[in-house]
C-alpha cells in the first residue's frame, strides 16, 4: 500500500494544481484587465502552494521525485484531486462560484492543517492560509455581488451553484488515508468541517438571493483516483504537453 | 578571497543594499524576507522568507543575495527557506514604508486599506481590485486627484 502520507499530500497539491491551472486558463481572456490580474495572481498562489506540497510529497516518498515531476510525469489515475476543481471555468460567474466553495473549504481545512502534529504540513498551511482567506474574501464579495446583482448575473449565478454544488459533498469524505492522518495527528477527518463549511456558505448565498440546492447528493472518485471526470484529461494533455513531447526540457 | 570572516552586522549591512527586484526602492531587509545570518563554520548561512508562495520573486531574490555575497568575496554560502513564521507585512521596516509612500505605492495599514493617497494625501480613496501589478499589491484610486496606485497589501 501506498504510504497513507504521500497520498495526503498529493491530494493537497493536486488539488491546488489543477485549480490554480484552470483559474490561469483565464490569463488574457477575463472580462476585464482587473478580474483578468486578480485570477492570475490567484492562479499563482495555488501554483506556490502546490509546489511547497508536492516537494513535500515528493519527499515523503523517497523515490526522487520533485513537485515538476509528480505534476508533469503523473496521469489521471494517479491524480487525487476533488472533482471539483476539475470542473470547467464555464462563464466568469461559474469560475468564481467554483473558488468560493473551494476558498471556504480549503480555509478550514487549512485551519485545522496549522495545527498538523507534523511541522512541515502546519509549515506550508500556516503560509498557505493567509493567502486562501484573502481568496475566500475576495469570491465572497464577487459572489454576492454577481448574485445580487442584474436578472442575468443573478440567473448565471443560480446555474452556476446548482452545476457545482453535486461536488461540495466529495470535500467532506473520509477514507482510510484520512483515518490514519487523524490518529497521527496531522490532518483532522473532513467530515468534522462540514458545520464549519455550511455556516461559512450559507449566509454568502443568502446575501447573494440564490437559493442553495435541496440535494446533498455528491459525485465522488476525485480525491481517491477511482473515477476522475473526462475534464481532467483534457486538463492534463495541456497542461503536460511540454514535459511529454520534450523530457526533461530546460532553458 | 577574504581571509577574516565578515561579522554578520557587516553582512546585512551587505544585504541591506540589495533592492527588491520588483519594488527597487526598497532592500530585501527592509522587506523583511531575511530572517537569519550566521555563520556555521566556513559557510555563510542566510535564511530567507518567501513573501507569497508563488512570487516569481522569490527565485531572483536568492540568486540577488547569492551574487552579492560572492561579490563581496563569500564563496560558501548557504541558503535556507523557512515557511513559519509566515511573512507579514509588519515585518516591513520604517524605512522601508516610508520609501514606498514616497515611490507611489501606499504602505499596509491593519485597517486594510491605505491611510492616504501616496500622490496628493487625500483620505478620499477607493479600491478597484484587489490585485495589483505583483502578489504583494492591490490596486486603489484616489477620488479627489483621480489617479490609480498601488497599495501594499497588509498581511
Amino acid at each position: 500500500m501506498t504510504d497513507p502520507l504521500f497520498e495526503f499530500l498529493c491530494r493537497l497539491g493536486d488539488n491546488t494544481l489543477v485549480l490554480g491551472h484552470r483559474v490561469s486558463e483565464w490569463c488574457g481572456v477575463a472580462p476585464v484587465l482587473e478580474e483578468d490580474i486578480a485570477l492570475a495572481n490567484t492562479a499563482l498562489d495555488l501554483i506556490g502552494q502546490t509546489t511547497m506540497w508536492l516537494n513535500l510529497a515528493g519527499e515523503v516518498e523517497g523515490a526522487g521525485r520533485d513537485a515538476d515531476a509528480l505534476a508533469f510525469r503523473r496521469d489521471v489515475w494517479d491524480f487525487r484531486n476533488l472533482l471539483l476543481v476539475e470542473q470547467p471555468n464555464g462563464d466568469f460567474g461559474q469560475t468564481m462560484m467554483r473558488q468560493f466553495l473551494f476558498d471556504a473549504w480549503h480555509v478550514l481545512y487549512l485551519t485545522e492543517l496549522e495545527k498538523s502534529s507534523d511541522a512541515r504540513v502546519a509549515a506550508i498551511a500556516e503560509k498557505s492560509l493567509k493567502e486562501a482567506r484573502y481568496h475566500l474574501d475576495r469570491a465572497s464579495e464577487t459572489v454576492i455581488g454577481l448574485g445580487d446583482g442584474t436578472e442575468e448575473s443573478n440567473a448565471r449565478m443560480q446555474a452556476a451553484l446548482d452545476r457545482l454544488w453535486p461536488y461540495v459533498g466529495e470535500m467532506f469524505d473520509s477514507d482510510a488515508v484520512d483515518m490514519d492522518m487523524v490518529a497521527k495527528g496531522i490532518a483532522p477527518d473532513p467530515g468534522t468541517l462540514r458545520p464549519g463549511f455550511d455556516a461559512t456558505v450559507n449566509p454568502v448565498l443568502r446575501k447573494a438571493t440564490l437559493t442553495r440546492p435541496e440535494s446533498d447528493f455528491a459525485h465522488r472518485g476525485g480525491r481517491s483516483g477511482a473515477r476522475h471526470s473526462e475534464h481532467l484529461g483534457h486538463l492534463l494533455t495541456q497542461m503536460q504537453w511540454l514535459q511529454r513531447a520534450y523530457p526533461d526540457a530546460t532553458w | 578571497m577574504v581571509s577574516d570572516k565578515p561579522t554578520t552586522e557587516t553582512v546585512w549591512g551587505w544585504l541591506n543594499q540589495i533592492p527588491d527586484p520588483e519594488i527597487p526602492v526598497i532592500s530585501l531587509v527592509d522587506l523583511g524576507v531575511i530572517r537569519d545570518v550566521h555563520w556555521s563554520g566556513d559557510t555563510l548561512e542566510v535564511t530567507v522568507t518567501p513573501t507569497y508562495s508563488g512570487c516569481p520573486a522569490t527565485r531572483v531574490i536568492n540568486i540577488d543575495i547569492e551574487t552579492a555575497l560572492r561579490d563581496r568575496g563569500i564563496d560558501k554560502i548557504r541558503l535556507r527557506t523557512r515557511l513559519s513564521p509566515a511573512w507579514t507585512t509588519d515585518w516591513l521596516s520604517e524605512t522601508g514604508r516610508r520609501n514606498l509612500e514616497t515611490y507611489g505605492i501606499a504602505p499596509p495599514q491593519k485597517a486594510g486599506g491605505p491611510a492616504h493617497c501616496p500622490q496628493c494625501q487625500a483620505r478620499d480613496v477607493e479600491r478597484i481590485s484587489q490585485f495589483g501589478s505583483t502578489p504583494c499589491k492591490a490596486l486603489w484610486r484616489c477620488r479627489t486627484c483621480l489617479e490609480p496606485f498601488d497599495y501594499f497589501k497588509c498581511i
